[in-house]
């Protein structure tokens, strides 16, 4: 699509700096190597200001092209953050990172602005995010449902971990569960119900 | 025109789902038609979310391996292992060498498998049905070797974090070469059924297509990606387990059969390529597979103690038989995950079912659906119930319309 060379992680790096400077909050780049000749495979992380995310992504597009991987989030208590997960120079043999771009929006204002304009397939995973975190995605071509059924009540954002997460009466315990009262008796007698104080999957973290 | 007539005027609304037209999977399907012609195109996956995600942030590292490989009922190995490795980068663990072998063994055994087995469903849906019955004949003798290997057909179990749970032994290893050769006897086979064929050839070539920029800009990956000419590969640009000791290169469509077009017809080509290429793998591994141990830590509470005071984030990338799986974990000295995000390879293929349905013919909707492969239990990840609804077209009157197509095509 464009022509700009091949970078280092290090070039990569640079060039976000002198662009955003004191915007630009972290960059760090962890490697991994395996199997026997543990050639690396290099992961970019910037965190930045969020009125920098769209700069920041036209950016990484002016290096060259880059593929969408998701967009994750935290929920770091006062504030979530979104980490755009992308890759770049994929087709370089093993000459691929990982970049990935997170923002932090306090939770009394939720709203990140799309970046479908300029990824189109960021779609599906700005829709997830406004179902699951209760973010406001401005200018959305689509902001409909996109995981949770219809019936789903209003307000509850699953992966939150305040009030506004999954409340303890939506969550059903397999283990919960008694023997359906339309059969007959079993022949061995039934285990004594599970002790009490033992909890899964219903704790919050 | 009145608002009564102007409801009767193209295009029509023809509703398909939740059951899934071409897979045994459920996604509700809205498609605006104007005759025979597909014109808009909607559809709205979630009818399989169950909230794993959810139920991870709950529980343990250790645990969390069992419940990815239980997030898609092909893919076995491929979600187990993006998140081991996303959890080994933050733990630091380093994975024995002998592990990365098996882990990049059984991956490739995987791909065999899954890619067997959609060109079955794809040879399904045109209605060719004994070259169905073939492909899932010859599909068998890589899940009894997996069954072998791992002691399951299907959720593997394999792997654990810091290496695997199996090794290989002599006897094994012999067995999978036996194995390795029957499939290689049998590609020229497969090719010339597929490729050869004047059916497929006509119900393939240029329909579904998907454009380069498209695939691109819709950040498809895998087969899909690779068919409209997307040099891609999570095996070639980013090297994981043994893969940086290969030498993989993505297989794009070749020239002999005019390159990438982007078509169905080029997502078969890729796929039986791609089984070739995945011997070849299995192959070198067998033949250069370190000796040594298969675990980095074996005592669970060791393991474990390691992975509560683990803090940091980590990204586990693979290429997953349908394209690039990727897990983001973040962990804060905490027996479980603070965050963790599952995306699966149809999550980002999806899309791509817009343009290249546009413009379609009803019938040919089961076959270019199928050709992404998609997987929506991986994408989806509550189960809801709803009243059927009169007015809409089951799996199996869709497959009969495709099937009539092939057969007025033959006439």
């Amino acid at each position: 699509m464009n022509a700009t060379p091949y970078l280092t992680p290090q070039q990569i790096i640079d060039r976000f700096s002198a662009r955003f400077g004191n915007g630009l909050t972290e960059a760090k780049v962890t490697e991994r190597g395996e199997g026997t000749r543990k050639v690396k495979a290099y992961n970019l992380w910037f965190r930045i200001d969020r009125e920098q995310l769209r700069p920041a992504i036209e950016e990484l597009i002016a290096i060259r092209f880059p593929h969408l991987a998701v967009i994750a989030g935290n929920d770091l208590g006062t504030d979530i953050e979104l980490l755009y997960i992308f890759s770049v120079f994929y087709g370089q043999k093993f000459g691929e990172y990982m970049v990935t771009i997170a923002i932090r929006l306090p939770k009394s204002d939720l709203t990140v602005p799309t970046i479908t304009d300029l990824i189109p397939g960021a779609l599906f995973s700005e829709r997830e995010k406004q179902e699951f975190f209760g973010i406001t995605v401005t200018g959305i071509p689509d902001g409909r449902r996109l995981f949770l059924p219809e019936d789903f009540p209003k307000g509850v954002y699953p992966w939150r971990k305040d009030e506004t997460g999954i409340p303890p009466e939506m969550i059903k315990n397999l283990w919960e569960v008694d023997r359906p009262k339309d059969r007959p008796v079993p022949p061995i007698p039934e285990k004594a119900p599970a002790p009490e104080g033992k909890k899964e999957g219903g704790e919050s973290p | 025109m009145s608002a009564e007539k102007a409801k009767k005027t193209v295009p029509y609304t023809v509703p398909i789902g939740p059951v899934h037209p071409a897979l045994k999977e459920p996604v509700m399907f809205t498609f605006g038609m104007e005759g025979e012609i597909v014109r808009t195109v909607d559809f709205a996956p979630g009818q399989t979310h169950r909230g794993i995600e959810w139920m991870g942030m709950r529980r343990n590292p250790v645990q969390i391996v069992h419940l990815t490989d239980r997030i898609c009922g092909i893919c076995g190995i491929v979600h187990s292992l993006s998140f081991a490795r996303a959890v080994e980068q933050i733990a630091e663990i380093e994975v024995p060498e002998r592990a990365d072998y098996i882990r990049t063994i059984l991956h490739e055994l995987e791909r065999i498998q899954s890619h067997l087995l959609w060109a079955g469903v794809a040879a399904h849906e045109l209605g060719f049905d004994s070259l169905f019955y073939l492909a899932w004949r010859v599909r068998e003798q890589s899940m009894d070797l997996i069954e072998n290997l791992t002691g399951n057909r299907v959720n593997y179990g394999i792997v654990q974090i810091g290496g695997v749970r199996r090794d290989i032994s002599d006897e094994q290893r012999a067995l999978v070469e036996k194995g390795l050769d029957y499939y290689q006897g049998l590609l020229d086979q497969m090719a010339t059924l597929f490729l050869k064929d004047s059916t497929i050839l006509m119900r393939c070539r240029g329909h579904g297509i998907l454009s380069g920029d498209d695939a691109r800009l819709l950040c498809t990956v895998g087969p899909t990606a690779r068919a409209s000419g997307l040099n891609m590969d999570v095996r070639q640009d980013y090297p994981y387990c043994a893969y940086g000791d290969l030498d993989v290169k993505a297989i794009l469509p070749p020239p002999e059969t005019g390159g990438p077009q982007g078509d169905v017809y080029d997502r078969i080509i890729v796929r039986l390529l791609e089984v070739g290429q995945s011997i070849g793998i299995i192959r070198q591994c067998l033949g250069q597979l370190p000796a040594g141990e298969i675990l980095w830590e074996p005592k669970m509470a060791k393991l474990l103690s390691v992975l509560k005071k683990a803090e940091g984030e980590g990204i586990g990338r693979v290429e997953a038989p349908r394209g690039e799986c990727m897990h983001y974990v973040k962990m804060a000295g905490k027996e479980a995950p603070d965050s963790w995000k599952v995306k699966a390879s149809s999550y980002s293929n999806l899309m791509s079912w817009i343009p290249m349905l546009q413009g379609e013919q009803l019938a040919d909707i089961p076959i270019i659906v199928a050709s992404i492969d998609p997987c929506l239990s991986c994408t989806d990840r509550v189960a809801v119930t709803r009243n059927g609804q009169s007015d809409i077209l089951t799996k199996e009157d869709l497959t009969r319309l495709s099937r009539e197509k092939t057969r007025r095509m033959m006439q």
